[in-house]
């Protein structure tokens, strides 16, 4: 069985703080982690490594030169190789171009059995790319899966997902092959081992460059992408603030009165029938 | 005239309330006179004339069961269909689970350019350019995107940033079936099917609660987060959390708020202990009133309140809760 699984580069996010005053971003140094959903992703495939031992997970990630490290780290939590896809006409790719390159990709190194991914990258934040790659490559998708289990139908091979929508979660089934994204339900990613480090360390990606993949220069990167940013603005995130300092007795009963005032203001609270007029109703 | 079309979605069978939001949104991008709006509708529902009395001039309802917002490639077969006749400027779907999965799917099929998340939409009345605006780098800033090529130009816009137009009776309904073309129906045999749903009890009413009270890491443990729940008893309010409190085992998963949890615009979001990261921020604020109790007078949440209060919660829930003695949660529909 062959799983392959698409693993991101992004900055650390953590770091990220506003400017209560200016409301603008202070940017510590960005370091670069993998995706932190596409771990989830990674720990789906790995969980069906650990019962199935034939199975083989490659890692693929489209991004610079730089982005092998992310790739390392897959192969260091246990996937068997990794696949870069590299090179200056794949700058600027909005998520549309990423999937139409992923996708050549994926055809070039498959077939695979299950193609997985994150929900999300968090630089993107779009979710978009996992669906438009099971579309180039006419394959059904399952989005926000959970734990998933694997069954050998009579027809080949059947994924039975656990999917996490707005208000249930939802059982379902699909056989293979498929593009899964993953979110967190899928529980705490394993961590990478010693062993798995070992190998990652000595491990180059195989890169592959637009003449591999058959893809035509317009359909990758800016030029391939249909989207455009055209402005970037910092968002409106003040409010008018009335501020109350509530580390006194009075200064605390005051806050909650002015807690409660807003809640009846705003109508998510009412007095209690009788409260207050105690006297009228009950003389 | 230029044309708008949405993908409406349904829920147990019916026409998904976010549909209306997109019909406000679609309608909010011009006048009567400049533009209509026609909602697809894919799968059995009992209401399509609904979408009508919500701001479409016309459905088409595509009711075959074997559309059941699971599987997306007969859907987009079904917009390729549609496409064949008409292909309108815009089309807008909700970001939500379905919306996310099938706007992007027939967006790769049909070579549109999609921008998630739109909290911001207008149209340039002279070129027909739609200007997407969505929050960009963990919310860290506004990017406005527009397609360069291609129609229509695709957008999936945030639920709950826009308010439903009021249902108005007297509007004209008009609902065209839709067939299902060919190819549909061995596409969605392919799968995924829903073999079962599992409703999670804890969190159904986070989304669409009108209140909600967070809490943060300023709780310190879990015997503390559980002053909290007093009070959402006491204020029959749903309870949010920040990703400090999920992660670290005090309340489930469908509680976090943020960019990892859920986005929710409540009426009035009041929050314990929590600092206001970005990505805290990026899930709720929409909200209409913000309250923030917080212990350090520099928490970037006090930033986007309307109420700063700085204190000690353990302090001050106790105080709440006698403040509120005499109030009871006013009736919800
Ligand atoms: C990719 C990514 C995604 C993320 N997604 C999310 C998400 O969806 N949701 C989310 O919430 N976070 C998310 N985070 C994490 C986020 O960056 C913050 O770490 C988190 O929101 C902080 O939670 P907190 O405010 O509870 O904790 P802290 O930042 O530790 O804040 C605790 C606050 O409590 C106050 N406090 C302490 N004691 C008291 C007291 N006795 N009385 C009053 N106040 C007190 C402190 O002053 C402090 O402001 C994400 C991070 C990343 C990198
Ligand atoms: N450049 C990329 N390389 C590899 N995988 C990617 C890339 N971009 C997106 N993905 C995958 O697609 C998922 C969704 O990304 P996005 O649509 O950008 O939010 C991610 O979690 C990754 O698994």
């Amino acid at each position: 069985m062959k799983i392959l699984v698409l693993v991101k580069q992004v900055p650390e996010t953590d770091s990220l703080a506003i400017d209560p005053e200016t409301g603008t971003v202070v940017r510590s140094e960005a370091t670069s982690i993998v995706n932190p959903l596409d771990l989830y992703a990674l720990e789906a495939a790995l969980a069906i490594k650990d019962t199935r031992a034939e199975a083989r997970i490659t890692a693929l990630s489209m991004g610079p030169p730089a982005a092998a490290v992310a790739l390392k780290e897959a192969v260091a939590m246990g996937c068997d190789d990794a696949v870069l896809v590299t090179g200056r006409e794949f700058a600027g790719a909005d998520t549309w171009a990423t999937a139409r390159t992923l996708a050549a990709a994926i055809r070039r190194l498959g077939p695979f059995d299950l193609v997985f991914c994150g929900e999300k990258a968090t630089d993107g934040d779009t979710g978009q790319v996992g669906p438009e790659v099971a579309a180039f490559l006419d394959l059904p998708v399952v989005t926000y899966a959970g734990a998933v289990e694997l069954r050998d139908g009579p027809g080949g091979l059947v994924v039975r997902a656990e999917r996490v929508s707005e208000d249930c979660g939802q059982i379902v089934e699909c056989a293979a092959p498929l593009v899964l994204s993953f979110c967190k339900a899928v529980g705490e990613p394993r961590l990478p081992l010693l062993a798995g480090k070992k190998r990652a360390h000595d491990l180059a990606p195989r890169l592959l460059g637009l003449a591999e993949l058959g893809l035509p220069a317009e359909e990758a990167g800016s030029r391939g992408s249909p989207t455009r940013v055209v402005r970037i603005a910092s968002p409106r995130l003040t409010r008018e603030t009335e501020s109350l300092d509530a580390r006194s007795e009075e200064g605390a009963e005051a806050a909650c009165r002015r807690i409660v005032e807003l809640l009846a203001e705003k109508g998510l609270v009412v007095p209690k029938d009788g409260a207050g007029r105690e006297g009228r109703v009950k003389p | 005239m230029r044309e708008v079309w949405i993908l409406a979605e349904t829920k147990a069978g019916r026409v998904a309330p976010v549909s209306f939001e997109l019909l406000a949104w679609a309608r909010s991008l011009g006048s009567p006179e400049e533009i209509s709006v026609a909602a697809v509708l894919p799968g059995p529902a009992a209401d399509p004339e609904e979408l009508c009395l919500h701001g479409a001039d016309l459905v088409y309802h595509a009711a075959d069961p074997a559309l059941d917002g699971l599987a997306a490639a007969p859907v987009a077969l079904v917009f390729g269909s549609l496409f064949a006749r008409r292909r309108p400027e815009v089309l807008l779907a909700a970001a939500t689970t379905t919306g996310r999965t099938l706007l992007p799917y027939l967006a790769a099929r049909e070579g549109l350019g999609l921008t998630a998340d739109c909290t911001e939409l207008e149209l340039e009345r002279e070129t027909g350019v739609l200007l997407q605006t969505r929050p960009a780098a963990g919310g860290n800033i506004m990017a406005t995107i527009k397609t360069t090529r291609g129609l229509p130009q695709a957008a999936t816009v945030r639920p709950r940033s826009r308010k439903p137009l009021a249902r108005d009776p007297g509007r004209p309904v008009r609902v065209e079936m839709v067939a299902l073309p060919a190819g549909a129906a061995a596409a969605a045999a392919r799968g995924p099917r829903l073999v079962e749903e599992l409703p999670f009890a804890e969190s159904k009413g986070l989304a669409d609660a009108p209140l909600v009270v967070a809490g943060g890491r300023g709780f310190k443990k879990k015997e503390g987060f559980a002053l909290l729940e007093g009070l959402a008893s006491r204020l029959g309010a749903e309870i949010g959390a920040s990703r400090e409190a999920v992660d670290r085992g005090w309340i489930e998963y469908p509680h976090q708020v943020g960019l990892s949890g859920r986005t929710i615009a409540p009426d009035f979001y009041l929050a314990f202990g929590i600092s206001g990261a970005i990505q805290h921020l990026a899930g709720m604020q929409t909200a209409g009133t913000i309250v923030a109790v917080n212990a350090d007078p520099d928490a970037p949440i006090f930033a986007l309140s309307d109420l700063a209060v700085r204190g000690d919660l353990f302090d001050l829930l106790p105080r709440l809760a006698a403040a509120l003695e005499d109030y009871r949660p006013a009736a919800r529909s």
